[in-house]
Parts: C-alpha cells; structure tokens; sequence
C-alpha cells in the first residue's frame, strides 16, 4: 500500500495542513510519498523530503502547475494515481478545488473532510453541519480523501530524509487561466494555524467595531475569524469565515464575541479545547458549547478584557 | 447563451436534524425541506444574467425523489425558464449525481453551467468539479463574482487567502459561494405563473448512467456531546480562570 499526498504550499513554503494530511496518511499505513506541483518548487520539494514519515517526494515543476489550476493539475495527479492506494489532498480551498476532478477522472467516489481513519477502507466524517457523523467504507481501487486538518494532529516538518524525484508529465488543459489574486494582508496568524482564536458575529454590529477584536487578538497573538452573519452582513471579508461552510478550527483558545451559535458556526469550531463566549443574551445557544461564558456587553468587556490580559 | 442551473432538495438550513436510533442515518420524516441554500444563489446567478441580457434561457435541473419537483417550481418562480427532474429515490453520491448532470449537459449543451458550491446535508463538495472533469470544461469553484465576455467567463473565487481570479474557456462550470450575491424572494404572481412552466421528468436509466457507487455509509452516530461550562461574572474572573484553570493563555 502506498499513499500519494498531495503538497499544499504557498511562496515556496509547506502550508501547515500538509503535515495534518501527511498524519492522516501515517494512520491509514503503508509508504508515504508526497507530490508538490507548482512552478519553480524545487525548494518546496526539498522541504517536502524533511516530513517525518514521508518515504519520497514527487515534484513536477511547470508553468501550466502555477497558481494551481485544476485543469491542469487534476489530469497530473489522476495519471500518478495509478500507482498508488490512496491519494490524500487537505480539505483546503485548494484541495477541495482539485481532487473532486481527480476522482471523477478515475471513477469514483471521493470522501470528503475526514476526521479519523477508521482503517486502511474505513473513515469517519462529519455530515449535516457536524450534527452527524458518517463512517463510510471505500471500495474503490484508488481512494480519494480529503482531510480535516483539525481531526489530525501535524507530524513534524523536519527529521524525514525522502528522496526527491522529478515527474516530467506536463499536462496544459488550455480552458483556464489565472488572472490575479487579492490576498488578505494580515501580521496576525493564519486562522486555521493560530493557537487563539478571537471571532465577532452580528453583535459586532458593523465591521469598524472589529478593531475591538483586532486589538485583543494582537495582544494574545490571536487570529481573528468571524461567523456567517457577520460575513453575510458584509462587516468582514468571507476569508475570516469560520463555519460549515468556511474555515474549521481548533485552537486552544476560541473566545466567540456577539455571536449567538448558530449549528453552522459551531460545526466550524466546537473541537477547541476551550470555548469562551462573551454574549449580552444569557439564552444566546454558544453558552451550550462554551467552557466559560460571560454574559455582559462586548463593548465593555472586551476592552476590559484586553487590559486585563 | 444557455444557462443549466442545479439545484438540490435538501433539510431546511433551519432544521436541527437527528441521527436515527438504528444508527442508520438522519430521521427526514416530518423534517421541513427547502432548496439548498448554495443553489438559491446560483439560481439567483442566472436570473441576473438573464436581466443583463448575456442568459437567454435559464434551465433548472434537480436529481432527487418526486417531491423535488417544489424546489424546481421554485426555481421557475425565481425565473427559470424550464427544469428537469431526473427522478431518482435513492440517495446517490456526488459522482453518480455528477454522471447524470453530464448527460443532461450533453442534451442540452449550456454554455455555463452554475451549481452550489456544497449541499448542507451531506457536506461534499464535490459535484460542481466532479461535472467539470466529467464534460472536459473549465471550473470557477467558490465564486463570488462572474463576469461573462465574449466566449470567456472571469470568476472571482473565495480561497483560503483572499480571492482569486481565473478566466475561463466557455463553456465552462461555476460553483458558488455566499457572497455571490443576494437571493430574491418569488412574488405571488410569478409563484402562480411557475405553475405553468414546463417540467420534464426524466430517469437514470432513460439518460443511459449507472448510479453505482465505490462508498456505502456503515453508520450514522450522533457526535459527541459538548457539556456546557460554567458562567463567570465579571471580565477579571474570566481571565483567571483562563490563566490558572485553563491554561489557556
């Protein structure tokens, strides 16, 4: 059994959720190899070789792999998964882009945003916003997965020594081109990342008010995250969505500020270690989840709270 | 130019579900259902992009039981041309789903083909990529924004980042995310109207897919349970019980 995962990077660095993948990998058994496409990737590829666990590292570096395009990149990977049991993509944007084309290109069914490997055919996964977990069993001769980074922890990023190996295949579909990128600039840690987690909902009331947010999470080195109403209502950009449909995380720390619990929002958080919600309506349903709640007005507590920590 | 837009029946996104005491799935029975909200938004899509005069027919298609056919009347009602069900009972996969879409993408040969980024029930995202792989086109996943020129379509993407911008070869797929855009609301009159539009049914078989699946579901569990803690009263108890209870910060 050998396990094909596929690398998620960005400026030529290893994103933090291949190593959550690559554990995935490890628990399901059998050589790992991992496959960084991109364009100039040689750096990553070398980063790649230093994954606990990982046995060999595939680059294919080209011009048609840059900004990953799913055209392009699904038909590489579709091709290499001949040769491998399991082919394992996290369950990131860019994951979730790419290996659905992969599994429709070999026949069969993907499964998505696991949360434990069950055994080498058998996997758990969450269903109806978190409200249901599945166990679900493939019988298909590849498996395509993708991997909840939070129900994995990482593997370490060095003491591996894979060895590297260039993939010549060149696959340019001609449907798709990549036109620009606006990438959230932000010194704060990356969402899915961060230790600490400060998010707002509509009690917010409007998207200034967030530097309320901003501050006590400087002060923690906290990541902010928002919930779909806050999004929805315009105040945050959608990439600080924490949900069903955005971001899932599992920090040590999760305090929800003005956000009242909707299932959605707490499918995207419930496995923190510990929850804290600071809400003005004591009925408000996050109080259910959360270790530790304060019933008060955000806009008192949490200055006071930023001065107290 | 052509717009295939599909839509799934799905628990209403208000609706707390539970998992049946057999173990053998989420209890439907009596469970208020509405169309996916992700599909809501595509729908909306094409509407606007016939407003704009760049759609000039908007066909709403569904897989699911009989009773799909309420979501379809509301996609008529929202101003869909014409739908098609293809009337299946069992619950198919994303792929199986995907085959049958690619059949009626062969028949009806669309020029952009717009779906929800994600059913809220079974949480896949996969269908939109899959249907793309399937045709041989393009794929714009997790839009929120779509720009049709020429024989090209621009879309902005929601990416763990920030936003990307890929243009695309029509014909070409587009999956669509929250910010895509606002969903109206039918009025009475078109609700009326809908009724008259037509709706063809149509089956797996009579398009030539098998339905077959790699992936059958062993059980369904309720998750774990998550005990309520404890109240603090003031900001300063919070912070030492996060300090030396916790451990936290």
């Amino acid at each position: 059994m050998t396990i094909l995962v596929i690398a998620e990077h960005e400026n030529g660095a290893i994103a933090p959720a291949t190593l959550n993948t690559v554990a995935a990998a490890a628990k399901i058994g059998g050589d790992i190899h991992v496959l960084v496409a991109g364009q100039n990737v040689a750096a990553v590829g070398e980063a790649a070789a230093k994954i606990a666990g990982v046995a060999k590292v595939l680059v294919a570096d080209n011009a048609a792999y840059a900004h990953q395009l799913p055209e392009n990149v699904a038909p590489l990977v579709g091709e290499l998964a001949a040769n491998y049991s399991h082919v394992l993509a996290a369950a990131t944007s860019n994951g979730k882009n790419i290996l659905p084309r992969v599994a429709a290109q070999l026949d069969v069914d993907q499964i998505s945003e696991i949360i434990s490997v069950e055994s080498a055919d058998t996997f758990k996964r969450p269903i109806y916003a978190g409200n249901a977990i599945a166990t679900v069993q493939s019988s298909a001769s590849v498996k395509v997965i993708t991997v909840r980074a939070t129900g994995f922890d990482a593997v370490a990023a060095e003491g591996g020594s894979a060895s590297v190996e260039a993939v010549a295949a060149a696959h340019d579909a001609g449907k798709s081109s990549f036109v620009n990128e606006e990438l959230a600039k932000s010194d704060r840690p990356e969402l899915t990342a961060a230790k600490i987690v400060v998010s707002g909902g509509r009690g917010m009331q409007n998207g200034d008010n967030f530097k309320h947010l901003y501050a006590l999470a400087d002060k923690l080195g906290a990541a902010v995250g928002a919930s779909r109403a806050a999004v929805d209502a315009g105040f945050v950009p959608n990439d600080m969505q924490v949900g069903q449909t955005g971001k899932i995380v599992a920090p040590q720390l999760y305090i929800a500020v003005g956000i009242s619990g909707a299932i959605q929002h707490l499918a995207g958080m419930k496995d923190s270690k510990v929850i804290v919600a600071i809400n003005k309506d004591e009925e408000a349903p996050i109080f259910q989840v959360a270790d530790y709640g304060l019933v008060a007005d955000l806009f008192e507590a949490v200055p006071e709270l930023e001065k107290l920590v | 130019m052509k717009v295939l837009v599909a839509v799934k029946r799905v628990v209403d996104y208000n609706v707390k579900v539970r998992v049946k005491a057999d173990n053998s799935g989420v209890d439907l029975a009596n469970v208020k259902m509405s169309m996916n909200p992700f599909c809501e938004i595509a729908v909306e899509e094409a509407v606007r992009l016939k407003e704009k005069g760049v759609a000039t027919e908007i066909v709403v298609v569904s897989i699911g039981p009989t009773t799909a056919q309420e979501q379809l009347r509301t996609a008529l009602a929202l101003g869909a041309d014409r739908a098609i069900l293809v009337e299946s009972a069992d619950e198919l996969t994303s792929l199986a789903v995907a085959k049958l879409l690619k059949a009626v993408v062969d028949k009806e040969q669309p020029q952009l083909v717009i779906l929800g980024k994600q059913a809220i029930d079974s949480d896949n995202n996969q269908t939109g990529q899959m249907l793309a792989a399937l045709s041989g086109y393009a794929q714009g996943t997790f839009a929120s924004k779509v720009e049709v020129s020429g024989d090209s379509v621009n879309v902005t993407r929601e990416i763990d980042a920030g936003a990307q911008t890929v243009s695309l070869k029509l014909p070409a797929i587009v999956t669509t995310d929250l910010r895509l855009n606002e969903p109206r609301y039918a009025s009475l009159p078109n609700i009326m109207k809908a009724k008259k539009k037509p709706l063809e049914t149509l089956t797996p078989d009579a398009l030539g897919v098998s339905t077959s699946s790699t992936n059958k579901t062993l059980k369904v569990e309720a998750p774990a349970a998550r005990s309520a803690g404890i109240k603090v009263k003031s900001v300063a108890e919070l912070v030492e019980k996060l300090k030396n209870e916790a451990k936290v910060i």
